[in-house]
């Protein structure tokens, strides 16, 4: 009973984890492809700069992202309690 | 449901168990470099397709690395250019039935990362010489020096970890799908797969090149550039 309790407990944590990490990621990428889609229509010839210095820093919020996917395999594959 | 975390041996060679990101790792880098040595063996002035097809790549490589560092790419071009090249052929390798691209698994991410992290020591001593390189850790204070070694040993965690998490979270939500429903559904999914693997392959090379461009930077004043390093 004790086990089965850990891996619903594993499974609810994995779920929480992915779900709620991934709500500030989003929000942050939409703000940052946002502000770049402003930033090229007021000046288009800036575009491959801008492009790059977006992918880069998407890359970098998206990390956040990753980190919670990463706890969340940890828990339902590398559990230390079960 | 498979462990992305653990993997089969394939065979043994003698105690060695070998691994299928292995062989995958050894065909690509057999097939870039034989394809590199054909490709490269009657250049012209006058180039045919195929040397027009290197050239136009090697110089957009060049551009790329010119526009981040500010100085001359010769140096990092060999490094970047093979760097992206491997990551792109080893994400898109998933083309080929029955492969799974080796970047799914974390040791090979680490193993580039860790390639990455002594480009950053070496261009960095060697530019600024050892005593100089490690001057560059109490920027702009001393107060400063413990968050400066954290700072190097997560932005190589963050690169194994990104590279690891976005091509392992496409093959497992492919390998999903396609339990559940077998034909034409997982394409589009497939698709969105390449094109996170060519995305993933430039941000990580990208990443390399801001990263050694920090450590070799002239004047190591605040750039906008180096505050994205986490």
């Amino acid at each position: 009973m004790t086990e089965n309790l850990i891996e619903v407990a594993s499974v609810l944590a994995a779920a929480i984890a992915v779900g709620l990490g991934s709500i500030g990621p989003a929000l942050g990428e939409g703000r940052a492809v946002a502000a770049a889609m402003d930033a090229i229509a007021r000046q288009p010839e800036a575009a491959g700069t801008l492009s790059r210095t977006l992918f880069v820093g998407l890359a970098m919020i998206e990390t956040m992202a990753i980190y919670a996917l990463v706890i969340a395999l940890l828990v339902l594959f590398a559990n230390p309690f079960v | 449901m498979d462990n992305p975390l653990s993997i089969e041996p394939l065979f043994h060679i003698g105690p060695v168990p070998i691994t299928q990101p292995v062989v995958v790792t050894w065909a690509i880098m057999l097939a870039l470099g034989v394809f590199s040595f054909v490709a490269t063996r009657h250049l012209r002035i006058i180039p045919t397709k195929t040397q027009t097809v290197l050239e136009l790549f090697v110089s957009t490589i060049e551009g790329q690395v010119r526009d981040v560092m500010n100085g001359d790419p010769k140096p990092y071009r060999a490094l970047i250019g093979t760097i992206f090249l491997f990551i792109l052929v080893a994400n898109w390798s998933s083309l080929i039935p029955g492969i799974e691209p080796p970047t799914a698994h974390i040791e090979t991410d680490a193993a580039l990362a860790l390639i990455v992290f002594v480009a950053i020591l070496w261009f960095g001593i060697g530019t600024r010489g050892i005593k100089g390189y490690l001057a560059t850790f109490a920027e702009p204070t001393w107060v400063m020096i413990p968050l400066n070694i954290v700072e190097q040993i997560t932005r190589t965690f963050s690169l194994i970890v990104r590279l690891f998490g976005n091509v392992m979270s496409g093959v497992f939500v492919i390998s999903i799908v396609l339990s559940l429903a077998g034909l034409f559904v997982p394409i589009p999914l497939m698709a969105l797969d390449l094109l996170t693997g060519a995305v993933q392959a430039y941000i990580f090379a990208i990443l390399a090149t801001v990263f050694i461009g920090a450590a070799v930077a002239e004047t190591p004043s605040p750039k906008p550039q180096e505050d994205i390093s986490q």
